[in-house]
């Protein structure tokens, strides 16, 4: 049984954040009830239409990403994508990011009052903040501080906050520390590296590409902090999973992986599924 | 019209049935249980590049239209893609054997949509992209639609089955770049002509964005209906990146960004805000 800050999981497989679509395209190739838990793309407080093209690019073993995080808007969500969510019985975790405190702060009171949102992830340092309004994006650790006491000050108890922080194996561990002792009640280590297209544009670099990278942050942070952690990045096979989890992470973040087969978490979730003992499901 | 919801995809290993070499293009014929099954004119499938069995190095998926569905070798639907090597990808599919297995995803996106009355019609196409429109015609014959089909490419060994397009429709116009094989020119030369001695109702077109475009204008001259089925550079293919941005306009006027691959690739041409879209000029 996966219980990651209070929350009992259904597994130890988590769709990252912007990876999973709405749900909707996702749930065409698993239910998403069996997933630990769908974490939405970053909700910013207005809605954002994204970034120009390119977007995404294919590198060696990864994708460069520069969406400019589009999305509705918190009052879009709350309207259109979590009730759909919510009737799949998805665990919801809603990822977050603003132009200010002020701003976090009233997403925090908006999303955390919404019956059915089970945690939230604070996107504390967005690779790319797109040329929108530009989002915050901690680079110091006071900021990271400062970024998670304003969302969990205005949330109600039963709901955590999640922080996922830059994947800087260098000072990953100060910011951690800033996370947990601002009232993050778990980590999310981490988010794509920071990057940049051919163009100049910053951009997030994720994919298998990245994994060993995110891996030596996990174990600093593991080492360092006493909250559950979630490991992200790089993960795509089973392998990936069960090094991660034997490390001490108690779930797994999926990303990039579903770019490339939109079912990895769904059999993610069945290869590490007590309950199976299926011959089927090999190390890829 | 009909209006095309979305398809249920389903993601299998499929195995190559078949390759062959026409002109410029690979037809591949796959065994892809479920994918021929759900098809309908207009959707397309995503493949990875490298074996299954290879692992990850390139991660963007490469979409294809899907050609054709038809029995073949004990299958009761395989499916036909047409390929032109342009790049690493292309050209991995391109040197794929029978036998050799490869992940699609399919079919993806919202399909043409079919009119209800017999109603006169235009397919236009030009080189690896007039690939859905062979079986699109056989759909709008089978609710009695007049077809008038337009074909064209840059040269003929990238011009798609000319032959077979004069048993699928009434009246053919093929077009090349370079005069090898019908009328020299480009595809919007020859639409007006095209368009008003066919009367048509309902254009539906797939090609290069900018064929697209002029295919929306004149049938915005003629008072007819399009149906553009558009190539946008894709990402994950299956709606869950976002990667691929199109400026459309909504039913309510206002102005909105659709998913190329999700939301499409088949979009009105009326309600695409062409200016706006990267790669609309030539
Ligand atoms: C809906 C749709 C249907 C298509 N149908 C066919 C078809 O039937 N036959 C065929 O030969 N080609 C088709 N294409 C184009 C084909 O997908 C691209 O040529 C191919 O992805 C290029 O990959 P590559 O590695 O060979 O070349 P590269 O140009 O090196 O591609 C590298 C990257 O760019 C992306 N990309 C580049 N050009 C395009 C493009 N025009 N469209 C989409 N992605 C692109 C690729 O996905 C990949 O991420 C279709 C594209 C779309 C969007
Ligand atoms: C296309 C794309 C969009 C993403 N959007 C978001 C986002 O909205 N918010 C966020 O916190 N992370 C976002 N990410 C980062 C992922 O959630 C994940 O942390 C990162 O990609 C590393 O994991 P991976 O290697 O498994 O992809 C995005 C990643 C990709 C590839
Ligand atoms: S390519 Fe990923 S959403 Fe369209």
């Amino acid at each position: 049984m996966t219980v990651l800050a209070g929350l009992r999981l259904a597994s130890p497989v988590v769709v990252a954040a912007g990876c999973g679509g709405t749900g909707r395209e996702l749930a065409a190739y698993g239910s998403l009830d069996a997933l630990g838990a769908f974490t939405t793309r970053t909700i910013t407080l207005d809605a954002r239409r994204g970034g120009p093209v390119p977007r995404l690019l294919e590198t060696p073993s990864g994708l460069l990403h520069a969406t400019g995080l589009p999305n509705p808007g918190v009052d879009g969500f709350l309207a259109t994508e979590l009730p759909w969510l919510l009737q799949q019985r998805a665990r919801v975790v809603v990822s977050v990011a603003a132009r200010s405190l002020g701003e976090l702060a009233e997403l925090a009171r908006r999303l955390g009052t919404a019956p059915g949102v089970s945690a939230i992830e604070v996107n504390v340092s967005p690779p790319d903040t797109g040329p929108e309004p530009e989002l915050m994006s901690a680079r110091e650790p006071f900021q990271v501080g400062a970024a998670v006491a304003a969302v969990e000050r205005e949330l109600p108890r039963g709901v955590p906050v999640l922080a996922k922080l830059r994947p800087d194996a260098v000072r990953v561990v100060e910011a951690a520390r800033a996370a947990v002792e601002a009232g993050a009640q778990a980590l999310v280590v981490g988010q794509a590296l920071p990057a940049s297209m051919p163009d100049g544009r910053a951009a997030g670099l994720s994919g298998p590409a990245v994994g060993p990278l995110a891996l030596r942050c996990l174990v600093e942070v593991l080492e360092a902090v006493d909250v559950p952690v979630v490991a992200g990045g790089g993960v795509a096979t089973v392998a990936d999973v069960r090094a991660r989890l034997a490390l001490g992470a108690v779930a797994v973040q999926v990303g990039a992986a579903l770019l490339h087969d939109p079912t990895t978490a769904a059999r993610l979730v069945a290869a590490l599924d007590p309950d199976t003992t299926s011959e089927e499901t090999p190390d890829r | 019209m009909s209006a095309g919801g979305p398809v249920s995809p389903v993601h299998v290993t499929g195995e190559v049935l078949a390759s062959k070499r026409i002109g410029a293009f690979w037809h591949l014929t796959l065994v892809a249980p479920g994918v021929g099954e759900r098809f309908r004119p207009g959707t397309f499938l995503a493949v990875s590049v490298g074996s299954p069995d290879e692992g990850r190095t390139r991660l963007a998926r490469r979409a294809l239209w899907i050609h054709q569905v038809r029995p073949l070798g004990g299958y009761a639907a395989t499916v036909q893609v047409v390929v032109e090597p342009v790049g690493p990808g292309t050209r991995w599919l391109a040197g794929l054997e029978r036998g050799d297995r490869v992940e699609v995803t399919g079919p993806l996106g919202r399909p043409f949509a079919l009119p209800k009355e017999p109603v006169s019609t235009v397919l236009v196409g030009e080189g690896y992209a007039a690939a859905p429109l062979f079986s699109l015609a056989e759909r709008l014959r089978e609710r009695d639609c007049p077809v008038t089909l337009v074909l064209g490419a840059p040269d003929e060994a990238r011009l798609l089955n000319a032959l077979e397009a004069r048993r699928t429709a009434r009246a053919v116009t093929v077009v090349t770049r370079d005069g090898s094989v019908g009328a020299r020119g480009e595809i919007a030369d020859v639409l007006d002509e095209v368009l008003r001695r066919a009367g048509a109702d309902v254009v539906y077109a797939a090609g290069p964005t900018p064929v697209l475009h002029a295919v929306a204008l004149a049938a915005e001259a003629h008072g007819a209906w399009s149906q553009t089925a558009l190539e946008q550079p894709l990402t994950c293919a299956t709606g869950l990146c976002h990667g691929c941005p199109v400026p459309v306009v909504g039913e309510d006027g206002v102005a909105r960004t659709a998913r190329a691959c999700a939301d499409g690739p088949v979009l009105r041409g009326d309600r695409v805000r062409w200016d706006d879209l990267a790669g609309a000029r030539s």
